[in-house]
């Protein structure tokens, strides 16, 4: 009897002739924390979805081995009877429905006769939140009042209740803080220690190492190694390395030759009220000053105000009531509609690329064009398409989007590709600042390094850059100087000199003292 | 390299499938009508009799681009045909004076549908519901149930009359030389757009089709042209009505394709939220998209009391439901974002010729009904399997 729970031998898996897995061999002990790696488009999610029966039972080739058994999964139900459950990075929960009613989904407290015992549903909620660490969360609440952090641990919760035995969480932290996420991991281990196997896929190197206790590194559709801790070398830099397959010694490409110039874009008081609740103010009393070729971060934890200041700023996106002066290469502007924005040469890029940024069933050309259209392309109403079309050419080539042609779908392409498309929309409105908000999210490696390339090259042509980023390396590794911004407020201002995680949280920790210090 | 660009492609047969489809249920009736539907004078009732419909599918398109529909247009049709027909029955009054007042009439219903779906974000499903009982009502209301008429010819030439024509002996009848000049034309216009459209892209170094299939669909396109005129020249020449298509077809093919506002539509269909954060005044389009439709509905009011010489209060009973359906067989998307106005124009002939074939062999309304239900339920099933397909 071998100690492995999940045995997945030879998995082939192919769409239209084209293999999205190939030969992948995944071997899970019990217990264990099993980590999966790869870039995006490797492979991982198609991996978990042969595994939990999305994919059925002869759509693919090869051998699951669970608890000594062959699987012949036909949907989730039948993987889900077994105890593996599967958690996505979009999270399944019914917004409007009480947090017990969505722990119970699919898996509904009934009477012998079919009807549903609310008291139970209620009561063994409560059991299992208790097990997630949320044991003082009200079920009767709609779940949309509760964060992600927390909605996600529902999550959890929601498995627990289907009596557990192999958990699969995709990607769990991706919407998270730092703080969640750490919940979050430890609840893993928590559950670990209760003898729950879990596999987790992740882009989080650090959290990788944190929690796991092995890590699978799929590469292009192949198993590329299995490394285990304590054993192999399981740094960061060790794990990309088997991710793309060569060393990446350095993860931020340097900026060289950039020369620094005056103050080109400057928010003055910046005030903004919660656009459903007009006496809580989201931001109070801002001033940044954004230089000509300066790249400047936005720090601060999941819900700190920096997504809200950037929008608000950007043509009043977000947000009521909203007070101050934003004044672009020293003139005041008054930006009143994201139009204004654009034309008074201010661009943001949006955290959520496929809720805010695309038109995603349109093709490359017009989400990268559609930003700039009455401002360069077009003429009296009437689009000029061929200035178009050697636009959206030049900049696929530019910033390297891998897609067919400038006519390919942008739904069809990869997160990374996709994200160019964004970068690419707002390059082409010829801004002299830009926002980016969380400009890498749940993109692979590679992808990443080019869009720092495109960030660099952007501080070149002399532009004022800001980047918002919850991952402090990120804001390190890309920025000459930062913002901390928490609960609102400006926390502090470091130089590049001064930059290190630790004095990131040390400001915002001496915020929440000196707010609570308030009487708040 | 990746970028390495195929220099040809072949076509999306489903892109020009709706044509094929077109031929296909023609040549179908055709076989069991024994021909009748091929006919001279049938051609030329499917022109003026589908007129309106073509009408209320170009507008109904921008509304269906927006992910939305618009249930009010058969009301403000009958609204705006018995608007017409009072101000000349009843008041006596100038054909021009009731034309203009029943397209501002429809421009009003217009503002108002998109006052309330764009400011005040009420779900277009429940505004045209109320526009749709609301013109119902009103026309009930403005004909006392009672039919107007009948209308001068010159008004009814609208609807009903033909332009001017030089007819020449041919076979057993007479050719319009008039007509068979405009197919030139058009024929003409076509083969040099496709030719121009073909060194565009070698230009831009895209991806063309083989040159064979270019020649195929430019021979099916001429063929289709070709057959069409040349009825229509052993006829009475070409209807009014269909002057009136052409020219809202052209216009609208433009403003969809290579204007900013008509990109918008397709933008805020995509992806609304993303429209909005990309300097697009989402409320705007929406509420002109409305407001076009009560504009087009007025002009199919107008052109649909022409050709019955009168208004009645249950005119464009059901409209709404053929230029919705004409959109979705023509490839629109139910979600928003994607179809076209050529696409929603061959959705309505589908339409009327299945309405046409079918009346020819006999079937009553109620069977055509039952048909077309089939026709739209198929074509939507076939759109949604392929898409998924290609998942």
């Amino acid at each position: 009897m071998s100690d492995y729970i999940l045995e997945m031998n030879h998995i082939t898996k192919e769409f239209s002739g084209v293999k999205a897995l190939d030969d992948v061999n995944l071997k899970v002990k019990k217990g264990e924390i099993h980590a999966i790696c790869g870039e995006n488009g490797a492979g991982k999610s198609t991996l978990m979805n042969v595994l939990s029966g999305v994919y059925p039972f002869g759509t693919y080739d090869g051998d699951i081995l669970y608890k000594g058994e062959h699987c012949k999964f036909h949907n989730l139900r039948d993987s889900e009877a077994k105890g593996i459950v599967i958690i996505h990075q979009e999270l399944a929960l019914s917004p409007l429905l009480s947090v017990a009613e969505n722990v119970f989904i699919g898996n509904e407290q009934t009477s012998s006769k079919g009807i549903i015992d609310w008291t139970r549903t209620r009561s063994r909620a409560q059991e299992m939140l208790a097990k997630v660490g949320l044991e003082h969360e009200d079920v009767n609440v709609p779940i949309n009042t509760l964060g992600v952090g927390k909605q996600q641990l529902i999550e959890i919760a929601k498995a627990m209740a289907k009596k557990v035995e192999l958990l699969i969480l995709d990607e769990p932290t991706a919407a998270l803080n730092d703080e969640e996420s750490r919940k979050l991991l430890d609840i893993m281990l928590q559950l670990k220690s209760q003898g729950i196997t879990c596999i987790i896929i992740s882009h989080k190197l650090n959290e990788i190492e944190y929690v796991s206790d092995s890590v699978t590194i799929i590469r292009d559709g192949k198993t590329i190694e299995t490394l285990v801790k304590g054993v192999d070398d399981y740094s960061e830099d060790r794990v990309i390395k088997g991710m793309v397959g060569r060393e990446m010694t350095n993860r931020y490409p340097v900026r060289e030759g950039v020369e620094i110039g005056d103050v080109i874009f400057e928010v003055k008081n910046w005030n903004v009220f919660h656009p459903d609740d007009e006496h809580r103010q989201m931001l109070k009393d801002i001033n940044i000053q954004v230089r000509a070729g300066e790249v400047v971060g936005l720090a601060g934890l999941m819900g700190a105000g920096r997504t809200e200041l950037a929008m608000s700023l950007f043509g009043r996106s977000y947000g009521q009531k909203i007070s101050g002066s934003i004044f672009i290469n020293g003139k005041e502007v008054h930006i009143k509609t994201v139009k204004d924005a654009v034309k008074n040469k201010l661009a943001y890029i949006s955290e959520d690329r496929k809720t805010y940024g695309l038109n995603l069933i349109g093709d490359v050309k017009e989400n990268m064009t559609i930003a700039a259209r009455p401002f360069f392309f077009s003429k009296n109403g009437v689009i000029n398409e061929n200035d178009e079309i050697v636009a959206a050419q030049e900049y696929k080539e530019r910033i390297n989007v891998k897609a067919n042609s400038i006519n390919q779908v942008v739904g069809s392409l990869s997160g990374g590709n996709q994200q160019k498309v964004v970068v690419a929309k707002w390059m082409l409105t010829q801004p002299d600042v830009l926002i980016m908000d969380e400009p890498t999210r749940g993109i692979d490696v590679g992808a990443k390094y080019e869009i720092y390339c495109v960030i660099n090259e952007l501080a070149k042509a002399g532009k004022a850059v800001i980047v918002i980023s919850s991952e402090m390396p990120e804001i390190i590794g890309t920025c000459d100087r930062c913002y901390v911004i928490n609960e609102g407020e400006i926390a502090g201002e470091l130089n590049r000199d001064e930059f290190s995680q630790e004095r990131i949280m040390q400001l915002i920790m001496a915020h929440m003292r000196k707010g609570d210090g308030n009487g708040n | 390299m990746e970028t390495k660009t195929k220099k040809t492609v072949n076509m999306d047969l489903k892109q020009y499938g709706m044509f094929l489809i077109l031929i296909g249920i023609f040549l179908l009736f055709y076989i069991t009508t024994k021909g009748a539907n091929a006919v001279p004078f049938n051609i030329n009732n499917l022109i003026m009799q589908n007129g309106y419909v073509v009408i209320l599918a170009i507008g109904m398109l921008l509304c269906v681009l927006t992910g939305n529909i618009d249930l009010g247009v058969g009301s403000v049709v009958a609204v705006t045909g018995s608007v017409a027909g009072i101000i000349m029955i009843d008041y006596k009054m100038n054909m021009w004076v009731a034309i203009i007042a029943a397209l501002a009439v429809g421009i009003i219903t217009g503002l108002f549908a998109g006052f309330f779906i764009a400011y005040l974000s009420i779900p277009p499903f429940v505004v045209t519901l109320a526009t749709m009982l609301m013109g119902r009502g009103l026309t009930y209301t403005l004909l006392q149930a009672q039919t107007k008429g009948p209308f001068t010819d010159s008004y009814n030439f609208v609807g009903a009359g033909f332009l001017p024509t030089f007819k020449i002996a041919f076979m057993d009848g007479t050719l319009d030389l008039v007509s068979i000049a405009v197919a030139i034309l058009a024929s003409i216009a076509l083969i040099v757009s496709e030719i121009k459209d073909y060194r565009t892209k070698k230009k831009y170094n895209f991806a063309v089709y083989p040159v064979w299939q270019i020649a195929l669909k430019l021979v099916i396109m001429l063929f289709i042209i070709w057959f069409f005129f040349t009825k229509l020249a052993m006829c009475n020449g070409l209807p009014f009505v269909l002057l009136i298509m052409a020219i809202l077809i052209f216009a609208y093919g433009f403003i969809t394709s290579k204007t900013v506002a008509g990109r918008q539509i397709y933008a805020l269909g995509g992806n609304r939220k993303a429209a909005n954060l990309s300097g697009i005044d989402t409320n705007k389009v929406f509420f002109w998209v409305y407001v076009n439709m009560g504009f087009l509905s007025s002009i199919a009011g107008i052109v649909l009391a022409a050709r019955n010489g009168s208004a009645t209060p249950k005119a464009g009973d059901g409209f709404e439901m053929d230029a919705i359906a004409s959109c979705y067989i023509g490839g629109a998307a139910v979600a928003g974002g994607a179809g076209s106005i050529v696409g929603a124009v061959v959705g309505a002939f589908i339409m009327g010729i299945l309405n046409n074939g079918m009346s020819l062999m006999g079937f009553t309304t109620d069977v055509q009904k039952i048909f077309k239900g089939v026709v739209l339920l198929l074509a939507v099933t076939l759109d949604v399997l392929s898409k998924r397909k290609k998942k």
